[in-house]
């Protein structure tokens, strides 16, 4: 924990603790951490002398940020609007199947977190899964059985 | 490590020597490193042709390029052979070893090579008709650069543009430059940049700001990205320019943390920048002062909006707020801060390197210079083009484009993203223009421009940008956040067969109060797509809301999946791959789906084989050709 704490002043202290730089900071943190907790959050109110609800709107506001711990594994399926009209809509179904998790949602021992991201600017491959930094077109029922299997 | 340039001469003379040192006749792979392509693994051919050109002892006769995007990213990883210009496609790292040995000798590698619809084969980029008919001014120059390396710039004239507006150019005639130009902002709205500039500038107050929006929400338009990723110091150089003709000393740069490699690209160039003494204190000796600030946006498509963008910067939520005063008199801190698009920056330094004539003479009467798209869905030749204002959208979808995939027949073409319309295929000879979109119930927004074919449902498309726009409306006024969600309800309804024919009249109250009342461009431009298409695709909706049928195939309840008996050849590659195990057949016999269970995951569509295509989509009263076998 208190590694985690030392982190963070680290990274508060590279923005010279500045208020301004808040939406900075936490991604900075989150980037570290996969999420936000609590803690951290206190913490980070403390030090740039904000009040926590000050936090709370800016994390919840902002799509990046996750209160919630994320999978090791981060999958993530394009909704942009190119990937839509390829059939996007079929493809979050079959992952959220493979995975068994919605949207927004991670695996309760922590393994997968399934996102959908507009956009990613390959449109050519749509639709389009991105696992681990990996780009799938259109992958089937089974090829996304095959690279959950391959996850540890 | 170079050292500071004091004098705009030192630029110059670093300029003369970084030339003298490249021989234009010299080999070069340029490679595109752009995400497209780095999605097919360019990284892993770049780093085979660095090893393959050293294992051969042609690193020094051969150099590799490592660039940004080129733009056809239908067929990355891309590559283009300079000086002679050949292209190749889809290249693999095996087929690296043989593309070293055919450029060493002089040959070609035929399979790599662009093959058009027509089966012709075009050895030459400037040959291929995705890239023949484009006009790359903003974009063009990403094939040679390293967007590591400042060299790479400042051997194509970069930082010219800046150090002579610096230098020998007054704010004021650096402001009318543009004005004459006439650049309008390209990140959606079209406002003249040069008005924009004109009223920071004579705003009351001493610190002034400008602003890099790079904020590109539009899901469906990646352009701006492309810009950055590929070409840095194009947009820096355009930032400065404005800075000096505004009198801001500090600027900002809000980029989406979602385009890491943006990211780091922009704080290379800045880094860059300062090292060589063109960002600081006394650029290049002229006594102007500059520094940039990059701040990453954390995802929220409503902090795009000019005050949003400015009150995320401060730290705060990207809520947007009334505009009774601008933002070009009251922006960042409540001082005058200037906004424009990543886009319209990097026009800049082109407008002052070649001239206002020059600028003014591509393009239509309103609008001037060039637009990046990005031409994707269901087009052949998906990717990033650059065209003169005024090119008709037929062009651009059918010339560059090359039409519509597998041969379906083409509906609608959707620009502007969320805040746009759909164009039907009527009104395809309309130029690309800032007021002739708008004037369809369209508009040209970021550069989006999603191409639909027969298969794409219209209800759908509307409902699908609904559902975005409702998940990214901040909520601040009613108008925006209820009028939003009512018309998501009712499109929902239309599109799971409940909607009712008074939905409709209902749908386009709803839509107008949203657009007449909402406080920012995000509400009042909701309603775009709804709108439109209501007005080109009305029987789409009625069937919808009639015959309770999706003429495309689309909205899931409204459809069931179903073999054709006569085209199953019982392969048994749907029942395989059915995850839910709705399918049974013995081997070689037709094929059954279970209504019950199946899912509509559409994993049977896409596996059955093309050459028997038996899995087929019903909607509303259609019925099989054939009668159902009978079940065992």
């Amino acid at each position: 924990m208190s590694y985690s704490l030392a982190k963070v002043d680290q990274i508060i202290d590279g923005y010279g603790a500045d208020k301004e730089a808040l939406i900075q900071i936490l991604l900075d943190i989150q980037h570290e951490f996969r999420w936000l907790s609590r803690e951290i959050l206190l913490h980070t109110a403390d030090r740039l002398g904000l009040p926590m609800n000050h936090l709370y709107n800016v994390t919840t506001f902002y799509k990046h940020f996750s209160l919630i711990p994320q999978g090791r594994h981060a999958v993530a399926v394009c909704v942009g609007t190119a990937c839509h009209v390829r059939g996007a809509t079929q493809l979050l179904d079959r992952v959220s199947q493979g995975l068994k998790l919605s949207p927004d949602e991670t695996s309760a021992d922590e393994k997968f977190s399934l996102k959908t991201v507009s956009c990613l600017g390959c449109c050519a491959l749509g639709p389009v899964m991105v696992i681990d930094g990996k780009y799938m077109s259109n992958p089937t029922s089974n090829e996304i059985a095959e690279i959950v299997e391959e996850c540890e | 490590m170079m050292s500071k340039l004091t004098s705009v001469s030192a630029l110059e003379a670093l300029r003369k020597d970084i030339l003298s040192r490249r021989d234009p006749e010299k080999t070069k792979l340029s490679v595109c490193s752009g995400t497209g392509c780095r999605a097919y693994d360019s990284d892993k051919v770049i780093d085979a042709l660095k090893a393959g050109l050293l294992h051969h002892g042609l690193n020094e006769k051969i150099d590799v390029v490592t660039t940004g995007c080129h733009g056809f990213c239908e067929l990355g990883p891309v590559m283009v052979i300079y000086p002679d210009g050949t292209s190749y496609f889809k290249i693999k790292p095996d087929d690296v070893d043989e593309i070293i040995e055919t450029v060493d000798q002089g040959k070609v590698v035929d399979r790599l090579l662009y093959v058009d619809q027509g089966g012709n084969v075009q050895a030459k980029e400037d040959d291929i008709p995705f890239y023949k008919y484009q006009n790359r001014v903003v974009f063009g120059n990403n094939h040679f650069i390293d967007p590591e390396n400042i060299e790479d710039y400042l051997a194509l004239d970069g930082y010219h543009a800046m150090a002579t507006c610096l230098n020998s150019l007054s704010p004021e005639e650096v402001l009318e430059t543009v004005k004459k130009a006439n650049l309008r902002g390209r990140g959606g709205g079209g406002f003249p940049a040069g008005q924009k500039w004109e009223a920071t500038r004579n705003a009351p107050g001493d610190v002034k700001y400008v602003i890099v929006n790079a904020d590109e929400g539009d899901p469906g338009a990646y352009m701006d990205r492309s810009i950055l990723e590929g070409n840095p110091h194009s947009v820096l150089e355009g930032m400065l320019i404005g800075a000096y003709a505004i009198g801001a000393h500090k600027g900002f740069i809000y980029i989406r943390q979602e385009y890491p490699l943006a990211v780091e690209h922009l704080n290379r160039a800045i880094l860059q920048m300062e090292e060589l003494g063109l960002l600081g204190e006394n650029i290049l000796g002229t006594g102007f002062n500059f520094e940039i600030s990059v701040h990453r946006g954390a995802g929220a498509f409503v902090s795009g909006e000019s005050s949003a963008l400015m009150s995320s910067i401060e730290g705060k939520v990207g809520e947007p707020r009334p505009k009774y005063i601008r933002t070009s008199i009251s922006g960042v801190h409540g001082c005058p801060s200037d906004l424009n698009n990543v886009e319209t920056w990097a026009n800049v330094p082109i407008i002052f390197n070649r001239g206002v004539d020059w600028f003014t003479s591509i393009g239509t009467e309103g609008s001037k210079g060039t637009k990046i798209f990005s031409l994707v869905g269901k087009v052949n030749n998906t990717g990033l083009v650059e065209v003169p204002m005024g090119i008709s959208l037929h062009d651009i979808i059918f010339k560059i484009g090359g039409g519509i995939r597998d041969g379906k027949k083409f509906k609608a073409v959707q620009t502007g993203g969320p805040s746009g319309g759909v164009i039907p295929e009527d009104m395809l000879d309309l130029p690309v223009d800032f007021d002739a979109l708008t004037m369809v119930g369209s508009m040209m927004g970021s550069g989006g421009m999603i191409v639909m074919d027969e298969e794409t449902c219209m209800v759908d498309v509307a409902k699908y940008f609904l559902e975005f726009l409702a998940d990214e409306s901040c909520g601040k006024c009613v108008p925006c956040r209820e009028g939003i969600t009512q018309m998501l309800h009712l499109l929902k309804m239309i599109c799971s067969g409940e909607g009712q024919p008074e939905d409709l009249v209902l749908l386009e109250e709803v839509a107008a109060m949203t657009k007449e009342c909402s406080l920012c461009a995000l509400g009042q431009s909701a309603p775009n797509p709804v709108l439109s298409s209501l007005k080109y695709f009305r029987a789409e909706y009625e069937a919808h809301v009639n015959d309770k049928c999706c003429p495309a195939h689309v909205c899931k309840d409204l459809v069931t999946y179903h073999i054709d008996p006569a085209k199953c050849k019982g392969c048994g590659k749907c029942l395989k791959n059915c995850p839910v195990g709705a399918i049974s057949g013995e081997k070689k016999e037709p094929h059954v789906i279970d209504l019950e269970k199946c899912t509509k995951c559409d994993t049977c569509f896409l596996v059955c084989p093309p050459k028997f295509r038996a899995v087929t989509k019903l909607s509303g009263n259609q019925t099989l050709p054939v009668s159902k076998p009978e079940e065992t």
